[in-house]
């Protein structure tokens, strides 16, 4: 027995170093590319300072980051209430609900895309003497382009259910809801009061998944137009080899960062629980 | 009805809550093709801890949630103190509930749980955690105030839980099945807990449970319902010693069938004559319905019956009589005198010289 556990330690020691090889070794080549100085043989930060002086830098991160947080809010607003909804009246309807929100799955992000095109191009013809018309052009402002975050909604849909089903399925909303209730607690204020608060982690997984595909976009929002931090990367990193590089880093850290400071918020308040207990 | 503060608690407010009258009249629910409760007529006494106890089905806890405010009926009305509460919401209803799942929010601790209720009617914090602290005193648990849920055993979070039903001091308690999910012996202790906090606080209370022993210990009242009608609503005693029909006489306590023929307006039953208790149905083959302590039971050579079973319970052994017809007949006797009579010996059966509990005759297999 002792033997089994010590080769089954020396396997899952083997299968973390391969994986920490495939990982680690393309991502210091590409850190040691953008630093190596072929002219001086020697280091250089030129890329990375280059990178941060550029213009548009700044601009399309912020972007990118407010989309990350209007997608998120608006994504969790639109399915809290509606899973936890169709859990308590109508649990019939979770197949249904699952189903609507797995379709963005099997849509290619090219023909989502298509088909918004297809939308802003028919609305003015169509909406020129309504009200919507102004609606349609509103969406498309560049300062902040709203037709990314319906897009990016729909794209995460799949990802964020399945997070919040995982949470929702490890409480028991109903007797939570109806023991709150029993307390004085109306329908929206129990649900506010005490289920939010129990599907913090899944909150926070489902945050995560639609920041990380929100900081990741590319296609959508390179299609329609707009300059989110992908897209200013692809561009500015076209004409210098290494600064293309240096662009592909700092992103992919900052989405770490992202991640990371969502998930020391969970970890934070689990932290504080232990602690009071 | 009035009653007497529990304590002087350092709020200022005496822990008193209400003893409200509950009357369920005409109640009926139907699911699908399923109908819950038939017509439920039923009052709880001010101050009474009723029990509504009956098989799965019956529409016990249907009652219970229409009372509540979670489920809706489709006819009949619910009054509490005369007042129809059919529109009012749930969290508007003045009742506490402990559920039969632990029901404690998971991310609060035993005080948070206990002072939910009085932070959604907007007490201050000190008030809240000052009530919080009374209420964990009286359920016997102030030392787990800072304990989460997951810190705590089945039957502590049960007490937090009856904790913080009372802490809005509401007209009416409600209890699902509190200790189904608990072990035997602590079910036992939160069962006497219960009850001396019901009686000191003299809350109505409704106590919806399958267990009859649980039932008959607890209540001032028992109603025993079948398919969503009241069989019978009596105290423990006169439900146990005088059921009013087959079903709640079978379903509290144990019973054995023996058959029975008509005999004027009594019947004969292993050849000598009874009176009966209530009616004899007019038409079909009849039992009468005995109690195992109830029926005596002497060696006899040529009695009619042999003993085929004998299970010792402490200072009774229940004994397991076969009359020549094959009818199986419990009887309950002192251990000493069960221990005359063995397995496989012949035996004579009495029968209690009273009035006898007659019904239709249960074929085998039904």
């Amino acid at each position: 027995m002792a033997q089994l556990i010590s080769r089954l330690r020396l396997w899952r020691g083997f299968v973390l170093l391969l994986a920490g090889i495939y990982f680690a070794v393309p991502l210091g080549a590409s850190v040691l590319f953008s630093v190596d100085n072929p002219m001086t043989k020697s280091w250089s930060l030129r890329a990375y300072t280059q990178l941060l002086g550029a213009p548009g830098f700044t601009d399309s991160l912020r972007l990118s980051l407010e989309l990350a947080v209007v997608t998120v809010a608006i994504l969790l607003l639109l399915l809290v209430p509606a899973m936890v909804a169709t859990r308590l009246g109508a649990p019939k309807l979770r197949p249904v609900l699952e189903l609507i929100c797995s379709i963005p799955l099997v849509v290619p992000v090219v023909a989502l895309t298509t088909g918004i095109i297809g939308v802003l191009r028919w609305g003015p013809d169509y909406l020129s003497t309504t009200p919507l018309f102004q609606t349609i052009l509103a969406i498309q402002n560049p300062t902040f382009p709203v037709v990314l975050v319906i897009a990016y909604v729909l794209m995460a849909l799949p990802f964020a259910y399945r997070a919040i089903d995982a949470g929702l399925g490890a409480v028991d909303v109903k007797t939570l809801v109806e023991a709150a209730r029993s307390c004085g607690a109306s329908f929206p204020r129990a649900v506010f009061t005490v289920v939010v608060p129990n599907l913090r982690t899944s909150l926070l997984n489902a945050s995560a998944l639609t920041v990380a595909l929100v900081l990741g976009e590319y296609t959508t929002a390179s299609i329609l137009g707009f300059t989110p931090f992908t897209v200013w990367i692809a561009a500015n990193g076209k004409n210098d080899g290494q600064m293309s590089v240096a662009v592909s880093i700092l992103s992919l850290m900052i989405v770490w960062i992202v991640l990371l400071l969502i998930s020391a918020a969970g970890r934070e308040r689990r932290g504080r629980k232990s602690a009071r207990s | 009805m009035t009653t007497t503060p529990l304590n002087a608690p350092p709020t200022g407010v005496p822990l008193h809550p209400g003893s409200a009258t509950v009357e369920f009249r005409s109640l009926r629910r139907a699911f699908g093709t399923t109908t819950a409760l038939d017509g439920l007529d039923l009052t709880v006494h001010p101050g009474e801890l009723l029990a509504l106890l009956g098989p799965s089905g019956c529409g016990k806890t249907t009652a219970l949630r229409i009372l509540a405010g979670f489920e809706t009926h489709d006819s009949g009305e619910v009054l509490v103190d005369g007042e129809d509460v059919t529109k009012t919401p749930a969290h508007k209803r003045d009742a506490g509930m402990v559920f039969q799942s632990y029901s404690l929010f998971p991310h609060l601790t035993a005080a948070d749980n206990v002072a939910f209720g009085l932070k959604m009617r907007g007490s201050s914090k000190s008030d809240r955690r000052k009530r919080a602290m009374e209420l964990l005193e009286l359920v016997g648990l102030p030392q787990r105030a800072e304990h989460f849920p997951h810190q705590m055993s089945g039957g502590q979070q049960q007490r937090i839980a009856l904790a913080r039903a009372l802490a809005l001091q509401p007209r009416v308690l409600l209890l699902d099945e509190p200790l189904s999910a608990l072990d035997a012996k602590v079910r036992l202790n939160l069962r006497e807990e219960i009850r001396r906090l019901q009686q000191d606080l003299g809350i109505t209370t409704l106590f919806v449970t399958h267990d009859q022993e649980e039932a008959l210990s607890m209540a001032d009242r028992v109603a025993v319902l079948r398919a969503g009608r009241l069989e019978q609503c009596a105290t423990p005693s006169e439900l146990y010693a005088r059921p009013t029909t087959a079903f709640v006489a079978e379903f509290v306590g144990t019973m054995s069938r023996i058959p029975a023929y008509r005999s004027g307006d009594g019947v004969e039953v292993l050849g000598r004559r009874h009176a009966v208790d209530g009616v004899v149905p007019a038409d079909g083959e009849l039992d009468v319905l005995v109690r195992p302590e109830n029926v005596g039971l002497t060696a006899a050579a040529d009695g009619g019956a042999v003993v085929v079973g004998a299970s010792f319970l402490g200072a009774v052994t229940r004994l397991t009589v076969r009359l020549l017809d094959g009818t199986e007949v419990k009887v309950d006797l002192a251990t000493e005198a069960a221990a005359l009579l063995p397995v496989g010996g012949n035996a004579h059966l009495i029968l209690p010289d009273r009035p006898v509990l007659v019904d239709r005759r249960v074929k085998s297999g039904q």
